[in-house]
């Protein structure tokens, strides 16, 4: 098998990054993440990302309404659950399919628009999946209680195969490999991983390379008598599979989905992982999301005792002025603490921490120019967002 | 025919609120160039004005009664609110008005805190691309979202109207209607007329004034008013706090309808997005006719009937109305030709 348009140096950043991905546990515990749990948490959200990407990176349109696409990944995982089996293939496979056919549908109607208008067409559909979701769909959705596997599922294939719970409450299982605590993991960061490898394919290929013209001059492609609109909606479809696929996958490692995965809060967050790692650069938003992922677990479970420790060296009137000032941003101030981040970065570094990096770079090395063509490419987009 | 008449008025006071922050969502626009997403956290800002000043104005004086003892034999404590002891029966009347009386002190600092807005952090933004405005002012809008719940915790506080206007107005009979059917709590009555004198004001204030001639050129053509030798950059930031004034009385009058709390500003925001849309980008009278029509139509779509027909659709029905205007007519309903038509 040939893969056109892949060269040397793409192969070892993907050797990489699985390498990086497959032995997160060893890497990421000297900074206390080397658990499951929230290892999954950095590939689940790293795919919803990268996904995001496809579609914000490459062509430009910001979209504010891409967690519905989770929420219904995560509803028809947990539904395949209670229907069909707990093997976590189907239900993944399902969760894509219709975080796709939902992408269509949305994408048809949104991408008729472009700048704000889309973002808005976006954000309102959105909104109406979350609020349905809330009132009417209750009898799919479980409402505000979220849905859940009771006892009495029928699990059709599951029963057809010979396979007997008992008394207890399935989780999901892999052909008997049990989906929770560094299987869990595994899962999840082979799909990762799976999706690195296609969001590579797509940056390296032609229709990578339209999508970027979509994004620099969209009337001028129309201009040369080339329809935009299927690419586009195509990276629409592609970016609203990998979140119907991130949402299966939460519902994989917690067979449990709510409507509060849909709001726009949370459509909110994977634009600002993407912004933080670097749109448009391939490694960006799996960094993005991790990291947002790595300072929400460190900065929630902080609490008042934690940090009179953290500053038990000051004098005692400043350490409650200490204390007093960053409770606000830990804990439950966490949200202070990431949307100012949001604003820092977008204000100082449009480019994200790929812009960062690279700055660093060329600051070392005061090599301009020397950079490879696939990589000039990628910066030069991300330098300059729509 | 009632209960027609009776849904049109239960839509208007949403309505009211939906159009001031469109309003001012429109007037930034129009003139600044400027995706403002932390509009609904000054609509937000507006209404904690009001639960701060109620509380600054209900501070209690503790005096020991040298007469009267408790159950174990202390003293009683009486209090008093410090504007009591120092007013009399006008303090009283104070207190019991706190809500109108805040607007006198909101216009003062929801003014400054537009002005901190813009200077501070919206002008490095007129340059750069609406994606990173909309991602800028998210942020913001986060940020004092997260401030607010802070100081005044997550739950709402509720706030009473005056005395004199908690009641219910029996509107039908004043129209020959039969007495009860269409009986409408007077505060909301008091809102929209609220509403109306303000978009009244900010017409009249642009229209009418040399200043607001200035910024109508300068929202017609930017780079010739600065040309022509006049300061806009100074004009804008004026208007930006106009903006925030204007969010900030809705804010400050929409609490005894909605008890306030953090995140009313978002739920707000989003809707009046869709105002500003469905109304036309630019369009100062779109912006309040979409701002009404969408109260009305809301609160038609919550009637029993129609639920009974579409489930759901009192939930969905502003967003469809958005979807369906952008597809059809995409620059709204008065929006001006050529004016983000995308």
């Amino acid at each position: 098998m040939r893969f056109l348009g892949m060269n040397r140096s793409d192969w070892l950043l993907f050797i990489g990054f699985a390498v990086v991905t497959l032995a997160g546990p060893i890497i990421f515990s000297p900074i206390g993440a080397g658990y499951p749990d929230l290892l999954q948490k950095f590939a689940i959200y790293g795919i919803f990302a990268l996904g995001f990407n496809i579609l914000f990176g490459l062509t430009g349109y910001l979209s504010f309404g891409h967690a519905a696409f989770l929420g219904v990944g995560s509803y028809t995982a947990v539904w395949t659950f209670k229907l069909l089996t707990m093997n976590p293939i189907p239900a993944i496979i399902f969760a894509t399919i219709v975080g796709g056919l939902f992408s269509a549908v949305i994408g048809f109607i949104s991408l008729r628009r472009t700048g704000i208008y889309f973002s808005i067409l976006t954000l309102a559909f959105a909104q109406m999946c979350y609020n349905l979701a809330y009132s009417v769909l209750t009898p799919i959705t479980n409402g505000e209680t979220g849905l859940q596997l009771t006892q009495g599922d029928p699990r059709v294939l599951d029963v057809a195969f010979g396979r007997d719970y008992g008394a207890v409450l399935p989780s999901s299982d892999l052909f008997g490999i049990d989906m929770t605590g560094y299987p869990g993991f595994y899962f999840c960061g082979v799909m990762l991983i799976i999706c690195f490898f296609i969001t590579l394919r797509i940056f390296r290929s032609p229709f990578g390379m339209m999508l970027r013209a979509v994004k620099s001059n969209q009337n001028r492609m129309n201009y040369t008598g080339l329809n935009t609109r299927p690419y586009a909606l195509t990276a629409f479809i592609i970016s609203g599979m990998f979140a119907g696929l991130a949402g299966g996958l939460l519902a994989v490692t917690d067979p449990l989905a709510g409507a509060e995965r849909m709001q726009w809060t949370a459509s909110g967050e994977v634009v600002l992982m993407t912004i933080l790692g670097g749109a448009g650069t391939l490694l960006g938003p799996v960094i993005g999301a991790g990291v947002i992922k790595y300072f929400e677990n460190i900065f929630s479970a902080f609490n008042e005792t934690i940090l009179m420790q953290a500053y038990s060296a000051l004098p005692e009137g400043l350490q409650h002025f200490m204390v007093t000032l960053s409770s606000l941003f830990v804990g439950e101030g966490w949200h202070l603490t990431l949307g100012a981040l949001f604003m820092l970065i977008v204000i100082f570094l449009p480019g994200g921490l790929m812009e960062g990096l690279r700055r660093l770079r060329n600051l070392f090395t005061k090599s301009s120019g020397g950079q490879g063509p696939g990589n000039s490419a990628e910066t030069a987009h991300s330098a300059t967002p729509a | 025919m009632d209960a027609i008449l009776l849904q049109i008025l239960n839509g208007l006071d949403k309505g009211g609120a939906y159009a001031l922050i469109a309003l001012g969502l429109t007037i930034i626009f129009g003139t600044l160039g400027v995706v403002n997403f932390a509009h609904g956290a000054l609509f937000m800002l507006g209404a904690f004005c009001a639960v701060s000043i109620k509380a600054v104005l209900g501070l209690q004086k503790v005096t020991l009664s040298e007469t009267e003892t408790t159950a174990w034999g202390t003293p009683l404590e009486i209090t008093q609110p410090y504007v009591e002891v120092w007013f009399g029966d006008l303090g009283a009347t104070i207190l019991d008005y706190s809500v109108p009386v805040s607007i006198l002190i909101a216009i003062p600092v929801m003014l400054l805190i537009g002005i901190i807005m813009e200077r501070g952090l919206i002008r490095y933004f007129y340059k750069r691309p609406h994606a990173e405005q909309i991602l800028v002012t998210f942020g913001l809008a986060i940020v004092l979202q997260e401030i607010i719940k802070s100081i005044f915790g997550a739950n709402p506080i509720p706030q009473p109207a005056p005395d004199s206007m908690k009641g219910m107005i029996d509107f039908g009979v004043a129209i020959g209607f039969d007495a009860g059917n269409v009986v409408y709590p007077v505060w909301r009555l008091v809102y929209f007329l609220f509403s109306l004198f303000v978009i009244g004001l900010v017409f009249a204030f642009i229209q009418f004034t040399t200043f607001g001639m200035v910024v109508r050129a300068g929202m017609a053509d930017r780079e010739t008013v600065g040309l022509l030798g006049i300061d806009i950059d100074r004009r804008f930031t004026i208007v930006f706090g106009i903006a925030a004034i204007v969010a900030g009385l809705a804010g400050v009058m929409y609490t005894p309808i909605l008890s306030p709390d953090y995140h009313m500003g978002m739920d707000f925001l989003v809707l009046s997005f869709v105002v500003v849309v469905v109304g036309g980008m630019g369009s100062l009278g779109g912006a309040v006719l979409a701002g009404f029509m969408l109260g009305i139509l809301q609160s038609f779509a919550s009637m029993n009937e129609v639920k009974d027909i579409l489930p759901g659709i009192d939930q969905i029905i502003i967003y469809l109305i958005a979807v369906a205007v952008l597809l059809l007519r995409p620059r709204g309903l008065m929006g001006r030709k050529g004016v983000m038509e995308g």
